[in-house]
């Protein structure tokens, strides 16, 4: 263990390369055998298990270090190569160093009144360690210019062409060069021209890329693994090494025995293929080296690269213990706050609770219940109790059924009990992809029947999750700084406004607008009864007062949503529904349409409760009550909501179906009309193309005037036809409904199931692509008309004919493919970014944003020191709120005024 | 060719050279050293233009910028001069 007080910054870091002679030097042993174990299981001696390299096996000692399996950190060893071999990892270097010098004298093709004006930077760069850009990029220009030459300027000798055949066979005008030739060659180049191709001649020698003599990584590194069957298995790294040695002895022996130059050339290639594989078994223009079961082997750099690899998922990730994952339902009674956990993750998951004179007793009662207390109702039991000795040593006892009764009584102060998951716990809950802050929020859990994990449906736009399918991550809390931390700064109810955009991300989502949009839309009746029914999940103080109609009470839609709103509120603003089509000047709380909403001390007088109310991103209520409330007041709010709003949708009950966009023959006659006329429109515009009497737009050649027009007439047909069709989907119409409230879908969707799909674009322009002047067989060349150009008349209802079939699969893709893309490249983007950015804060005095060695990022965070989760929409004051709170009802009216 | 004054593109943010009191002034404010500030290489066009009316800039001066900003409508930020 290494104490604090050797802490040390790390000043620079120098990368080199491994002489053969330090080869040899860190060796505890040369390696020659080509296997592993004898028949009695035992390392076999200069193997590749040999003893000299570490102990993987209890009972027996390093024979390096003499340490046991814990206390040795294993040793390398290292393989004679019969013949020279590339190193693969520097084929690109190898390819420079031998186009850059001479073929005889070994000096850089450049003359030395050309090489030594770049001594001084190169000296600073690479001498002291100084790394800059500028010296790579001279040393590239050095080495580029050096290839250009035909002739040695040194020696005058005639210089080739270099190839390279990938993966590692260099060739000069055509001719095979050995690795044995460019070890030679590189050995030729003097120690004062590396510097210019890069290379420090203390640390580095470019002979030293071409192996003799190969390391052999401890056996710590690549250990044996012993089945259950009792059978050992050799990992992947140990089976290529022994493939090494073996093709290295014969080549050895081939080569001392005399054997033909064509035998001994092959099993030098042999040699190189697997060195090379057992580097990187995904070289390009190499078969991967297989195991027997076909299975490609994992070698050096499979086991550092990528996602799988050493650097992304051991060292940047990390497994952790009291954890859970599973499938993710639905669950409206729960409060935004809590998630609902499986009672088998809840028994398996545990909280360490220390004993205390206040707690013994009921945590005897818990200790006595042991793992897995009977009942119908759920008790949290405990797994283990961790006992505390006199000298302070730690013991685990694992609680079973038995020694239960007998633990419990035997607690002490100052032990601990692994006691179960009981309601009221904090836990953490994300869901992948971890994009915001609010991926990862802390949960108070509830323990329930069933196997998935539940949460309430406000709280699905912050983990953007839905339930067709989706597992979510658990983790529980240990120590009791990380929970209260977790309460503070990671509760659902401190995330209900986002820092992306200053609004509200958690609220109403689909069946919560359109049922409160049932509510209160033109204010509708309800008997006692029935207002029992609906309010029966919800927490309020009374009942609203009701009204009489023919003689009997009833209780308005709008007065039941007030019970839930904060009494002293007040708002106005204009509802979704309200699209701005329907009057010429809006006439506010007069609004025939039941679209301006006007809140006074916590009553809704006018107005209709829809997505611009309680909508996640948009609700505009739902956002005034978080920032003029505290979050417990919001979550209740939210909570309440959703209660009530499926308590009215349960109860009045709601369907959408095909029948839903059904419009009359006579509409359908008219629509056909318009859709006609329109393609007679773009007819039209054609022939007068091809007259050559087409207008041209300002700046657009007659080609793309032509395109503007048609796709034009088109959009305005399409907008015509479903503006008429929506004529005959009134509000009563549940698709309508969700459309206008903003619950689901819009207008624009329903219009091309009634009326017309329209036209579909690829690279937003029609459709252009297929065969050589047109887009598919069935059409004439150089066809310039509506459907030779993914034109779909039909409406989704009435069906689409092939052609429209497969242009509409050509724009579906596009959006297929856009996303694929799109995400794959944000997420890099977004690692690359959160990684930059990670360890920088702001400080708490003057809002400077710094990193973690205090140098200052920005003098201001954000330039205005404005947290943008507390903005409104980003600006730092909401004007509105400021002015309406002070000026009351004056304010309103001023906006109604006009002014 | 036209030479063009780089301080007059409205892209570029106003530079200011700070006095020894100045730059005294602002480590104290922040409670930092200078070698926590932002830097600004020497041969930067912007430097060149200060070094037509101050002469010679010597690394370790500090420069005040005056920028534009989105959210605050003028922000500024402070870079010491360093060589290379
Ligand atoms: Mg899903
Ligand atoms: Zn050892
Ligand atoms: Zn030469
Ligand atoms: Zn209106």
């Amino acid at each position: 263990m290494i104490g604090p007080e050797v802490q040390k910054r790390i000043s620079s870091l120098r990368f080199a390369l491994l002489s053969p002679d330090e080869v040899r030097k860190m060796s505890a042993v040369k390696v020659t055998t080509a296997d592993t174990y004898d028949e009695d299981g035992f390392p076999l001696d200069r193997g590749l298990m040999d003893l000299h390299m570490g102990v993987i096996e209890p009972g027996l000692r390093c024979k390096t270090c003499n340490g046991k399996v814990d206390e040795c950190p294993g040793h390398f060893g290292h393989i004679e190569l019969a013949m020279p071999v590339i190193h693969v990892g520097f084929v690109k270097e190898i390819k420079d160093i031998l186009e850059a010098t001479c073929n005889s004298c070994g000096r850089i093709k450049l003359k030395d009144e050309e090489l030594e004006i770049y001594r001084p930077v190169l000296e600073k760069s690479i001498l002291n360690g100084e790394e800059s850009l500028e010296a790579l990029a001279m040393s590239k220009k050095i080495i580029d210019e050096a290839a250009q030459r035909s002739v040695c300027p040194h020696c005058g000798a005639e210089q080739y062409k270099i190839t390279l055949d990938k993966p590692t066979t260099f060739r000069e005008n055509g001719r095979k060069l050995s690795p044995k030739e460019i070890r030679e060659r590189f050995e030729r180049i003097p120690d004062k021209d590396l510097i210019f191709l890069g290379l420090n001649p203390n640390t580095a020698r470019p002979e030293w890329m071409i192996l003799t003599v190969l390391p052999v990584p401890p056996v710590n590194v690549r250990p044996t693994i012993t089945l259950e069957t009792g059978e050992r298995s050799e990992d992947d790294l140990t089976h290529k090494l022994v493939d090494i040695i073996r093709i290295n002895q014969r080549l050895r022996d081939s080569k001392d025995s005399g054997a033909p130059q064509l035998i001994i050339e092959d099993l030098w290639e042999l040699l190189q293929y697997h060195i090379t594989t057992y580097f990187d078994n995904q070289t390009s223009g190499l078969p991967p080296a297989r195991h027997r079961s076909g299975r490609p082997l994992k070698t050096i750099v499979q086991r550092l690269k990528g996602k799988e690899g050493r650097f992304r998922s051991n060292l940047s990730g990390k497994r952790v213990n009291f954890s859970a994952r599973t499938v993710i339902s639905p669950e409206p009674f729960l409060s935004i706050n809590e998630v609902g956990i499986p009672e088998e993750a809840a028994r398996e998951l545990t909280v360490p609770i220390p004993v205390t004179p206040f707690n013994i007793e009921k945590l005897r009662e818990i200790v006595r219940r042991g793992p897995n207390p009977k009942g119908e109702k759920y008790l949290p039991g405990a797994n283990y109790v961790i006992k505390q000795n006199e000298k302070g040593l730690k013991q685990r006892i694992m609680i079973m059924e038995k020694n239960a009764e007998d633990v419990a009584n035997k607690l002490e102060v100052g032990w601990i009990v692994e006691r179960q998951m009981m309601d009221g716990d904090v836990v953490l809950f994300n869901r992948q992809p971890s994009l915001h802050r609010m991926s990862m929020m802390a949960h108070r859990v509830r323990v329930m029947k069933n196997r998935t994990f539940r949460f309430n449906l406000a709280v699905c736009p912050p983990y953007n999750a839905d339930f067709d399918g989706d597992e979510m991550n658990l983790h529980v809390l240990q120590s009791e700084e990380a929970k209260a931390e977790a309460r503070i700064l990671m509760a659902v109810q401190e995330h209900i406004r986002s820092p992306r955009f200053g609004g509200p991300i958690i609220g109403g989502v689909h069946d919560h607008i359109t049922g409160l949009f049932l509510l209160t839309y033109k204010n509708p009746l309800f008997t006692k009864e029935q207002v029992l029914h609906i309010l029966s999940y919800v927490n309020y103080d009374s009942l609203p007062k009701p009204v009489i109609v023919d003689g009997k009470e009833y209780y308005r839609g709008k007065d039941i949503f007030s019970l839930i709103l904060p009494k002293d509120l007040n708002m106005e603003y204009k509802a979704k529904i309200c699209d701005g089509t329907g009057c010429k000047e809006c006439v506010f709380d007069k609004c025939p349409y039941d679209a301006y909403v006007m809140i006074k001390n916590g009553q809704l007088l006018t107005g209709t409760i829809d997505e611009k109310s309680i909508g996640a991103f948009k609700g505009v209520l739902l956002d005034r009550i978080s920032r003029d409330y505290d979050s417990v007041t919001a979550a209740k709010f939210i909570d309440n909501f959703t209660r009530l709003s499926v308590g009215v949708i349960s109860y009045m009950g709601f369907t959408t179906g095909i029948d839903d966009t059904d419009i009359p023959e006579e509409t359908k006659i008219q629509v056909d009309e318009i859709l006609n006329d329109a393609i007679e429109s773009t007819k039209a515009y054609i022939d007068a193309y091809q007259k050559g009497i087409l207008q041209s737009l300002p700046g657009k050649s007659p080609e793309e005037t032509l395109e503007d027009n048609i796709m034009r007439v088109l959009s305005d047909a399409q907008k015509k036809a479903g503006e008429i069709a929506s004529k005959h989907l009134g509000m009563e119409n549940p698709s309508v409904i969700m459309a206008r409230s903003g619950a689901r879908a819009s207008m624009l969707n329903l219009s091309q199931v009634a009326a017309n799909i329209g036209q579909q674009a690829v690279r937003g322009r029609r459709i252009n692509r297929g065969y050589i002047g047109r887009t598919l067989p069935h059409f004439k060349k150089g066809e310039l008309g509506a459907y030779a150009h993914g034109y779909v008349r039909s409406s989704y209802k009435k069906g689409l004919t092939p052609l429209e079939y497969f242009f509409h699969a050509m724009g579906g893709r596009e959006g297929l493919v856009d996303t694929a893309v799109r995400t794959s490249r944000s997420g890099y983007m977004q690692r690359r970014l959160i990684n930059a950015l990670e360890d920088l804060k702001v400080t708490e005095n003057d809002g400077l944003v710094i990193d973690t060695t205090d140098n200052i990022i920005q003098f201001a965070y954000g330039e205005d020191i404005i947290d943008p989760t507390r903005s409104k929409q980003g600006k730092a004051v909401d004007y509105d709120a400021v002015f309406s709170k002070a000026l009351g009802e004056r304010f309103f009216l001023q906006i109604r005024g006009g002014k | 060719m036209k030479k063009v004054n780089i301080m007059e593109h409205e892209l570029v943010p106003e530079h200011y050279l700070l006095s020894e009191e100045e730059e005294k002034e602002l480590l104290d404010k922040l409670q930092v050293t200078k070698d926590s500030l932002p830097k600004i290489k020497r041969s930067d066009p912007a430097i060149k233009v200060l070094e037509k009316i101050y002469g010679p800039i010597k690394p370790g001066r500090v420069i005040k910028i005056v920028r534009k900003s989105q959210t605050s409508g003028k922000f500024i930020a402070y870079r010491v001069v360093v060589e290379e």
